[in-house]
């Protein structure tokens, strides 16, 4: 059953082009739903497997996005002291990889940085990150363009020697590429929560001194979390990037944060498919609701949609659906009950 | 194994003193357990039993002295760090990851035992090490016997089975020494009993145990030695035997509450068939002789 619905999912999402008949608006409502959905796969890793909730996430997807943008176009910048860099455009595919690597190394930053103190002093740093990122794209006009937008992001180009090169420039392609990357990064995710690793995290997030005290390192674990979850966001800003071929400052605003945050607590935060329903759900909420009402009115209903999903199901959808389909297990002792003796063998 | 002599302590407490502002939460401790001994440390409560422990496992950085464990300082090393070197404890109160079941717990307790690396785990290369790991949770189960409720809840069971997890925990990391915080807490008599059996079972497979106890009769049974903490100093350390007839220990009793009298008085009054469980290896049979008064 929860092996089975994934597979389903994912093969009904690699059908679905097949029934919208290549309607454009769809097709871009999907691959836009499906880019925020890696970035809220992402976040569960740290908010639901670690518990630290990390509000300036947004600041990695935009990494990503600028530094895939920057090494693909190309740039030239004024360091002061004389030095000039210049920047000759690099294919796409190596944008992308450099994203993810960028995006990566600032989530050891602000992991060094703030998982000494944890709790509310994390949420705290991410947030002061991720403005302060916000606050260089928007002024470094130079590399930047500033609010002027970087312009003219060329598509990526996939390619294996010998077969020939692909250049995804249609809606068709950029939901394939969105999709395969979607799926990677969940099947990455599956492994390393059922891994050592994973074990680790859930061992911290429960009861910290105990985690401690069996020989597990809580500041590498959690940093460890916080790479991998930044890089699989910076990854998620390229594709942004280079599917919309024109990025602003405006990647990092908040509010595509706090989306994010909705999409892992609706769908069921420290589970996989949470994330993933959550994301196809609060994506593509808007979708539904656009003939039917303004855009200002869309957001009083996305928010009543989540009072309404957590109010009925406070754990999430993926969680609370599933508690649906199994009947209540017997025999789940009450704490503190009287026990039988247990048998020791030695 | 360590080089030393068989007589060097593998765990020596000097001079450690703790204090948290005016507070004098351990005077000057100063005592030593060797390699193989049940010691067990009592005391009232406040005595400093459980900041002792604290200092031992790098939870709490003392004010002063030093613990050296297998000749190693401790001074410095973060708490997962001390549980690599051998030296394993467990909780008083939350001695379990309670979402998850006490198989899981016991998985997550093998932490330290394999080296998969997050490469491997991303390609799939670490399933031999999780089957081992499997196999190895499964023993620990048995060891504590908690097997019929492998796939319950943690947070589910009742304490005494909690304190049970914790043991398992603990055992996983392969420790040469264990300290046990209060660890039938909670118990009943039965419970206890079976606990007792455990605690020489872990002794028998070369483990050494330090011990913090408020079960007089338990503490009497088990320990081959036994040392009284009071007010943060130590005021008495020596066998059962010695410790029982102790008009200084007597008096640190005496000196609380009724509970504790009580409890003190119990401790004095203990019927002993045998004279006192010093090194007498115990079978199973003995250890139930012993305990049939609790």
């Amino acid at each position: 059953m929860t092996r089975l619905l994934p597979l389903a999912l994912l093969a009904g999402l690699a059908l679905l082009p097949l029934g919208l008949d290549a309607n454009p608006y769809l097709l871009n409502a999907l691959i836009t739903t499906g880019i925020l959905t890696i970035g809220a796969m992402s976040l569960n890793l740290l908010l639901g497997f670690t518990g630290q909730l990390s509000l300036g996430h947004i600041a990695f997807f935009g990494i990503g996005a600028y530094v895939s943008a920057l090494t693909s176009l190309g740039f030239e910048v004024e360091l002061g002291f004389g030095i000039r860099v210049v920047h000759e455009p690099w294919p796409a595919a190596l944008g992308f990889l450099l994203a993810v690597v960028a995006a990566g190394l600032c989530g050891w930053l602000i992991g060094r940085l703030s998982f000494r103190v944890r709790g509310a002093y994390f949420v705290i740093v991410t947030i002061s990150f991720a403005e302060v990122v916000r606050l260089v794209a928007l002024n470094w006009v130079e590399l930047t363009q500033g609010p002027l937008a970087l312009t003219g992001i060329p598509a990526l180009t996939l390619g294996l020697p010998g077969l020939g090169s692909w250049t995804l420039r249609t809606k068709v392609q950029n939901y394939y590429l969105v999709l395969a990357v979607g799926t990677l990064c969940y099947l990455m995710i599956a492994r390393l929560v059922g891994s050592r690793f994973g074990r680790a995290m859930r061992g911290l997030k429960e009861n910290e001194s105990l985690a401690l005290s069996v020989g597990i390192n809580a500041t590498r674990t959690l940093t460890v979390a916080a790479v991998i979850s930044a890089a699989m966001a910076g990854a998620a800003g390229s594709l942004y990037a280079h599917y919309l071929r024109i990025i602003d400052p405006d990647v990092f605003l908040f509010a595509t944060t706090v989306t994010m945050v909705i999409m892992v607590v609706g769908g069921g935060k420290g589970t996989l498919m949470g994330p993933v329903v959550g994301g196809l759900v609060f994506g593509l909420l808007p979708v539904a609701l656009r003939p039917v009402m303004a855009p200002e009115a869309q957001w009083i209903v996305f928010g009543l949609v989540l009072i309404a999903i957590l109010f009925v199901m406070p754990r999430g959808l993926v969680p609370g659906l599933a508690g649906l389909l199994t009947p209540r297990r017997r025999g789940e002792a009450p704490t503190g009950s009287a026990i039988q003796p247990v048998e020791v063998r030695s | 194994m360590t080089s030393s002599a068989p007589e060097s302590p593998i765990l020596s407490v000097e001079h450690v003193g703790v204090r948290f502002g005016g507070l004098v939460a351990i005077a000057d401790l100063h005592f030593d357990v060797r390699p193989g001994e049940i010691v067990s440390l009592i005391g009232p409560n406040g005595a400093g039993k459980t900041t002792a422990f604290n200092v031992m496992t790098g939870f709490l950085r003392p004010s002063q002295g030093v613990v050296r464990f297998r000749g190693t300082a401790l001074t410095g090393l973060q708490p997962h760090e001390i549980v690599r070197l051998g030296l394993s404890r467990t909780f008083q109160r939350t001695s379990v990851f309670p979402d998850d079941t006490v198989f899981d717990n016991v998985m997550i307790g093998l932490h330290r035992r394999t080296r998969s690396r997050l490469v491997d785990t991303l390609l799939g290369r670490d399933r031999a090490a999780e089957r081992r790991l499997r196999a190895e949770a499964r023993d620990l189960l048995d060891r504590v016997g908690l097997t019929a409720r492998a796939d319950e809840k943690a947070g589910a069971l009742a304490y005494g089975e909690q304190r049970l997890v914790g043991v398992a925990l603990a055992l996983a990391t392969e420790p040469a020494m264990l300290l046990l915080d209060e660890p039938v807490s909670g118990m009943n008599a039965s419970e206890t009993r079976v606990f007792v059996r455990l605690i020489r079972a872990i002794r028998a497979r070369g483990v050494t145990i330090l011990l913090v106890e408020h079960d007089m009769p338990m503490v009497m049974e088990v320990s081959d030695r036994i040392a009284v903490l009071n007010y943060g100093r130590l005021i008495a350390q020596g066998a059962p035997a010695e410790i029982r007839s102790d008009p200084a220990v007597i008096e640190a009793y005496l000196g609380q509450g009724s509970a504790a009298r009580e409890a003190a008085m119990r401790a004095a009054s203990v019927p002993t068939p045998v004279p006192a469980p010093m090194p007498v290896p115990a079978t199973p049979e003995t250890a139930v002789a012993e305990a049939s008064h609790a």
